[in-house]
């Protein structure tokens, strides 16, 4: 694929549910606790997921593509949810 | 009773699964490879530790997807045998074959230690045999052994009889300072609703012999024959 190719763009926001706890995040609270930012009330840890389609997909065939992915590999629902940020592949004119 | 150990890439507690069954528990075993889309005549499958596919996105998330996991859910559905230790744990609650999943540790740090694990059931063929009360001294390894559900699963879990080991003290006590990871309820092994699926987090074939330190791995083993013994007999 050239490297000027358009494509859609999916971002995937995986965070943990409220409700479990966040080794990773409450150790980072202390962290920033200890240097001074007493201010701070919470801090959780995530993740973020890039994925690019071919630009040939409708936006509704992406959405659909990417809540399969996150359902069945990149979200573990017992634990985390998610949140998709669509970026439509910018048109290219001759 | 014949054994399979399914290798997947970055699994490296297979060959240490492979001598104990072969070598203490004197019984037939073979390495299953992950990508086989089909099982040889295995009586009991052992989802050995390690790092499965470098753990990446999530431990056991990845694996959970290998060609043999049809034939490992067939296996298990059928109601035969299958524990998953460690890593192995991780891909069965990947696989949605035990409840719950699992977080980083609470104190962040890759835990390798002697444990102490308290029987709390009868409900598997791994625990069925095992002389009541004894405290079984099992070593841990692991960064994301902080086992996680819900109330509701955990009431359902308790409900059923179907968490086997917890984390304890030298007299029994389950207590938070004996958690070495902040799972939930101290939990370090559970079993399926029928009891013939076992995931735990310590590491029952690294103490066999008890030149490795402790033979009490070899209990759940040898529980696994006798009730299978008492199956054809009885």
């Amino acid at each position: 694929m050239p490297s000027n190719q358009k494509v859609w763009t999916v971002e995937v926001r995986v965070t943990l549910k409220p409700s479990v706890l966040d080794p990773q995040g409450a150790t980072v609270q202390r962290a920033l606790h200890s240097m001074g930012y007493t201010e701070l009330t919470g801090a959780r840890i995530g993740k973020y997921l890039q994925l690019t389609f071919n630009p040939g997909l409708s936006r509704a065939e992406v959405e659909k593509q990417a809540r399969r992915m996150c359902d069945k590999l990149l979200v573990n629902p017992v634990i985390e949810h998610y949140q998709l940020n669509l970026i439509a592949p910018q048109t290219v004119t001759a | 009773m014949k054994f399979g150990v399914v290798v997947f890439p970055g699994s490296n507690c297979d060959h240490d699964c492979y001598h104990g069954v072969k070598e203490v528990l004197r019984q037939p075993v073979q390495f299953i490879w992950h990508g086989s889309r089909t099982l040889p005549a295995v009586d009991c499958l052992i989802l050995p530790g390690g790092f499965s596919y470098g753990d990446y996105l999530r431990t056991g998330a990845i694996a959970r997807f290998a060609e043999i996991m049809d034939q490992v859910r067939e296996h298990a559905q059928s109601g035969k045998p299958v524990i998953g230790i460690c890593n192995g744990f991780q891909i069965l609650l990947e696989a949605g074959l035990l409840p719950g999943a699992m977080l980083r540790n609470r104190n962040l740090n890759f835990i390798c230690k002697y444990v102490l694990l308290k029987v709390e059931s009868t409900r598997s063929p791994f625990i069925r045999y095992i002389p009541k009360d004894k405290l079984l001294r099992i070593p841990v390894a692991h960064g994301e052994g902080n086992y996680y559900c819900d109330a509701e699963t955990l009431s359902q879990l308790r409900a059923n009889r179907q968490i086997l080991f917890r984390y304890c003290d030298s007299q029994g006590a389950v207590t938070d300072a004996a958690n070495p990871n902040g799972s939930v309820d101290n939990i370090a092994g559970i079993c399926n609703a029928q009891g013939n699926v076992v995931g735990m987090m310590p590491h029952p074939e690294r103490c066999m012999e008890t030149a490795m330190g402790s033979a009490d791995g070899l209990e759940l083993f040898r529980s696994l024959l006798q009730s299978a013994q008492s199956l054809v007999s009885g």
